[in-house]
């Protein structure tokens, strides 16, 4: 083998790699039919398609995590058989999960050791893992400590960690599973930095993203899945934005979000002065004083961990205001249960929904009565009223265009984004007078983003208050009618629409006034 | 008679009997925190003790030969850890309700052994103490710690052997890992089922030592249900020593004191209602396992039985 033919840690190049007609059945579901892919060395191949379109089903498959219906596998012309992880590892296969594998309360360098063979035998060699991590990291330009406990670090180092645990184990072919849903936008740029040098290193990589602008700057193919099915694969040269959404949806696809007038109403929602303490590190509430109008939807911007969180649940109940109060309607509700707030028609969209959002052991329908489960016509007299719970989850599947096989399907086997709708239809469903959306969007797919946009903005000409709450700066400027920057705790200004642009909002999102030039006095 | 605990030879024997009296909890205890780290409950502690109880103690009765009862308790325990892990691993089961499970059969089947095979409570001659020579003649200090028997000072050795195991090993790793989160153990090629496997099997051997050093080296008797819940304290301890081998310790010399004082308040008549102190150690368990356990987080997958999705 020539010197050419080797990455940098050794190992050998995957020159070619190929799916061949790769079929995965679920109960209900067809999640991958037929299914032809193939990627090769110093190439990034993009895989798009909607949410449930058997992406993260067809990257499983390939890291033995899945076992295939039918297909065949082929590394470098020849077939090869991936029934475990261990198979494609031994293969130089690694994988990037949608939702990160690692352990929290391991350091970097164990959670890397783990489950490779030691230069010690039996004895770990942690010194050596760490001066190895240290290696890699410098020629990637990763910044990173061996010797901290993985639950102390942000998402963004999470996911380094991920991409070293991969590099570590001499990987030569990287999936790649939604990794920035959960970035910075800084954070997808040191992301980039690292793919592009590992394709000029001879890596192959495997790229899935909902964000179209993300796999035309970063992709050299893009394949197209939808419903289980490959629609076709394209070099990213010959393609355009607004191509790859018709072709992933089927249809003509509207970035653009017309947003209309509304006339204002009363105030629904005000904060005067709220504090409140944090989990870890992060600042908790400092002094916030907001309001929201009837037909209004106040955008709240910000940098990740300066607060978000922690305004969500002092609306909705979920954390003890230590000061200042909150009225709804104009009533003073300060602490009060979250339980008396859903009463009052406020409902909430949750950033984790898989946490917060659903009970993923229920089913779909019983998901989309959680809130109102003791009300006619779901129940009476304390006994659930089945027929009615079930005519209203297929009503809400219908309208709302939920992917699931049945109403009955347990929650937890939906895809990310028909979970997301399912929160969705429960909350909005109850015409609610204000609403509460964290990150309503993440993860989601093209059509599925522009379904939550359009139903926001429905619910704000229904007359709704809406606070929303997006590190998408595109997304803050598509729906808000006002702009409030939270930093550190405090709103370092509110803007109309009119009046933001994406430079001011970034300059006020990092704690500096645009007019003052000033950093802001913590 | 409050003063007499206070004599010297008093307190010596209270230390004595406490640090030997620690014996079975810290084998026990420390299986069971294998298991724990793993992710797997194990209830049955109590029953894999009765077997191997009754198995070391009926082996050296008839052979006369101390140490194949001990490989035999080590034995039976193991193929008991072996069922559970079946049980546990394999099809999955609650883990909280087949412990209980497995305590029921060794408790029954340690009975009905005992009935068939034996009749009458007899006793053996157990491991003698080890004499070390001048260590063992220092006053006090010889008597607390240099005349103990074997399986004693084998039960401290555990500690930081086992401490050793889970922190410095790579088989110690995948323990701690697949306890915490098995999907990443699983996404990196360590077999979960394999580190569970081992781990229920290994503690099944300890308590199966545990019943041991009752019936061979502490007590060198066989009663029915001789072991009269010390399994599930061990399991208490556990949670008590915060998944650590040395917290694990720390928990059981706090008991095993406890316990040998009231022992010793008994032997000399001080009138407490014999009630009263029998309950001493089992008070103080919940009282500080009240205190302790809020503060420390379990490992995240314990009892969660693991599964690929597919
Ligand atoms: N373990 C499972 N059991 C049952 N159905 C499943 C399972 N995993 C996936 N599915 C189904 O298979 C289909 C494809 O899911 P998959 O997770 O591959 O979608 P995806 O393209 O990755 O979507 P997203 O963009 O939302 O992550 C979905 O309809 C989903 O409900
Ligand atoms: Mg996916």
């Amino acid at each position: 083998m020539t010197e050419s033919n080797l990455l940098p840690s050794g190992k050998p190049r995957i020159e070619s790699l190929e799916m061949r007609g790769i079929t995965k059945r679920f109960p209900g579901v067809l999640a991958s039919d037929h299914v032809d892919f193939d990627v090769k060395s110093g190439e990034v191949h993009a895989l798009l398609g909607e949410n449930g379109a058997g992406k993260s089903t067809l990257m499983k498959i390939l890291y033995g995590l899945y076992h295939p219906d039918e297909g065949q596998i082929l590394l470098n012309g020849k077939p090869v058989t991936i029934s475990s992880p261990n198979d494609s590892i031994n293969l130089g296969i690694s994988m990037i999960h949608q939702h990160f594998m690692l352990v929290p309360t391991l350091t970097v360098a164990e959670n890397v050791a783990l489950g490779l063979p030691s230069s010690r035998g039996a004895l770990t060699d942690l010194d050596r893992v760490s001066n190895r991590i240290l290696e890699l990291a410098k020629i990637y330009g990763l910044k990173i400590d061996p010797d901290v406990y993985v639950w102390q670090l942000s998402v963004g180092q999470q996911q380094r960690v991920e991409i070293i645990k991969a590099l570590y184990r001499g990987a030569a072919l990287l999936i790649l599973d939604e990794p920035t849903a959960v970035l910075t936008p800084q954070e997808v740029d040191e992301l980039f930095v690292i793919m592009r040098q590992m394709t000029r290193d001879g890596h192959a990589l495997i790229f899935i993203s909902h964000k179209l602008h993300e796999v035309v700057e970063i992709s050299n193919r893009i394949t197209v899945l939808r419903d289980g099915r490959k629609i076709g694969t394209r070099p990213t040269s010959e393609t355009t934005k607004q191509d790859l959404a018709n072709w992933m949806v089927g249809r003509e696809v509207g970035f653009a979000t017309d947003r209309g007038k509304t006339d204002l109403g009363e105030v629904r929602l005000q904060l005067d002065g709220v504090q409140c303490g944090s989990d870890r590190g992060t600042p908790g509430l400092r002094g916030v004083s907001l309001e929201v109008r009837s037909g209004e939807i106040l955008g709240i911007a910000g940098v990740s961990g300066n607060g978000q969180r922690e305004l969500a649940e002092t609306i909705t109940g979920l954390r003890k205001i230590t000061g200042g109060r909150v009225r709804l309607e104009g009533q003073n509700v300060t602490n009060f249960p979250p339980g008396e707030l859903t009463a009052r028609m406020l409902s909430y969209i949750p950033e984790e929904r898989m946490r917060d959002g659903v009970i993923r052991e229920f089913t779909v329908a019983e998901n989309m009565i959680l809130r109102e489960h003791h009300k006619q016509p779901y129940s009476h007299n304390g006994l659930l009223n089945l027929r009615g719970i079930a005519s209203h989850a297929d009503t809400l599947i219908k309208e709302f265009r939920v992917k699931t096989p049945s109403r009955d399907t347990l929650a937890k086997n939906l895809s990310g984004g028909n979970i997301q709708k399912v929160v969705l239809a429960r909350e909005i469903s109850r015409e609610p007078r204000v609403i509460l959306a964290a990150q309503p969007t993440r993860g989601l797919d093209i059509g599925a983003t522009e379904y939550v946009r359009g139903q926001l903005l429905e619910q704000r000409r229904k007359g709704a208050a809406i606070v929303l709450i997006s590190e998408d700066l595109d997304e803050i400027l598509a729906l808000s009618d006002k702009i409030a920057v939270l930093y550190e705790g405090q709103v370092m200004d509110i803007v109309p629409r009119e009046n933001a642009t994406p430079q001011m909002l970034g300059l006020l999102m990092a704690g500096v006034h645009p007019e003052e030039g000033a950093v802001a006095v913590k | 008679m409050i003063s007499e605990l206070f004599t010297t030879t008093v307190l010596i024997g209270i230390l004595a009997s406490g640090i030997r009296l620690a014996t079975p909890y810290l084998y026990a205890a420390i299986g069971e925190a294998f298991g724990q780290k793993s992710g797997v409950l194990n209830l049955g502690v109590e029953g894999q003790m009765l077997l191997g109880c009754f198995a070391a103690f009926y082996v050296a009765l008839t052979t006369g030969n101390l140490w194949l009862g001990l490989l035999a308790a080590m034995i039976v325990g193991a193929l008991m850890g072996l069922a559970m892990a079946f049980v546990t691993v394999n099809l999955h089961a609650q883990q909280g309700i087949s412990g209980i499970g497995f305590y029921l059969f060794g408790l029954g089947m340690s009975d009905l052994l005992f009935q068939k095979l034996l009749g009458t409570v007899e006793t053996v001659k157990g491991f003698p103490k080890i004499y070390f020579p001048g260590l063992s003649d220092i006053p006090g200090i010889g008597e607390i710690f240099f005349s103990q028997n074997i399986l004693v000072y084998g039960a401290y050795l555990l500690v930081p052997l086992a401490w050793f195991v889970l922190n410095k090993t790579t088989l110690g790793l995948k323990i701690r890992a697949v306890g915490e989160n098995p999907d990443a153990a699983d996404s990196l090629g360590v077999s979960v089922a394999r580190v569970r496997y081992f781990t229920i099997v290994l503690g099944g051997t300890l308590s199966g030592i545990a019943g041991a050093s009752l019936s061979i080296a502490l007590l060198n008797v066989f009663q029915q249900n001789m072991t009269s819940g010390l399994g599930f304290i061990a399991v208490a301890l556990v949670y008590f020593g915060a998944w650590k081998p040395v917290g694990v310790l720390a928990g059981a010399l706090l008991f095993s004191m406890v316990n040998s004082l009231q022992l010793w308040i008994q032997v000399l008549g001080i009138p407490v209602p014999s009630d009263i102190a029998v309950m001493m150690p089992y008070i103080l368990t919940i009282l500080v396992l009240v205190a302790t356990v809020s503060r420390v987080r379990a490992p995240s997958a314990l009892t969660k039985p693991f599964e690929r999705e597919d």
